[in-house]
């Protein structure tokens, strides 16, 4: 249950049981290092959802709760963005076959809303097939550049 | 970060007061239980309060949008009152806010209950 942690300067590697409660404990560790990275409350809260999700697609969908597969959780601070990659062991997916969550036939499906989410909340997202098995996705967050000045136009209005 | 629920009656209509978080595990069953007696217990017309609602997630999107057609599947109908921000732009990102009737003020909520 406790993650290992093998913290260098900027990288930090979890290794979760295919529980829920990784799920929690996931999200918290995001949105922890999102803060240390600098990254303001409204994206924190962003990348916490994405990996919140990306964990729950991982135990659910790949590892399907079996406790001999664990999930690993990389995150990584570096210079105005913060990179976190969420690992599974399970037999892999094609983004691309999900249904369309917004396509009207399926605005009332129950699930299938994460990868919506995912890529709504990050600034980058990726997925790729691990050998021999298993799928990672690579979620990227920058900070947020500060509000552009103002228009030349309002400041003639002064 | 668990969910509370607590619901009361104006009218006709069951006003379900939500405080915390309504995402997988523990907090989407709590969820789903209530809204489950709810019906059972003959409700038709149910208002979720979600005015202390910090964060949904897909699974507690998942409940909603299961608790929305199961009222519709028994004639009856679902609406939301008070988003707050974070809740309303994922409604909007899912296009959920195309589904669900959603009301700023109580008494205008309830009243749209009783007016078709």
């Amino acid at each position: 249950m406790t993650p290992r942690d093998q913290t260098d300067a900027a990288e930090s590697v979890f290794e979760l049981e295919s529980t829920l409660e990784s799920v929690d404990l996931a999200e918290q560790i995001a949105v922890r290092a999102a803060a240390e990275a600098g990254l303001d409350d409204d994206q924190q809260y962003e990348i916490g959802m994405a990996v919140r999700e990306s964990v729950i697609n991982a135990v659910v969908h790949g590892n399907r709760y079996n406790r001999n597969k664990k999930v690993r959780l990389t995150v990584r601070m570096r210079p105005g963005e913060l990179v976190v990659r969420v690992a599974d062991e399970g037999e892999g997916f094609d983004p691309s076959q999900v249904p369309d969550p917004l396509a009207s036939e399926n605005l009332l499906s129950q699930s299938g809303r994460g990868l919506l989410l995912i890529r709504a909340f990050t600034d980058e997202f990726t997925v790729r097939r691990l050998v021999p098995q298993g799928t990672e996705v690579v979620l990227v967050k920058r900070v947020r550049e500060p509000s552009p000045p103002r228009s030349e136009e309002a400041e003639r209005e002064g | 970060m668990s969910l509370e629920l607590s619901c009361r009656k104006v009218g006709d209509v069951a006003v379900v007061d939500l405080t915390g978080r309504i995402t997988l595990g523990e907090e989407a069953s709590k969820f789903r239980e209530a809204i489950r007696v709810l019906v059972a217990q003959g409700e038709r017309k149910l208002l979720l309060n979600l005015a202390q609602v910090s964060y949904l997630d897909s699974s507690g999107l998942g409940e909603l949008v299961s608790a929305y057609t199961t009222l519709r599947s028994q004639g009856g109908e679902l609406k939301l009152l008070h988003l707050g921000r974070r809740i309303r732009d994922i409604l909007q990102i899912t296009k959920l806010c195309t589904v669900f009737e959603v009301y700023e003020d109580e008494a205008e909520a309830v009243r749209s209950f009783y007016t078709r």
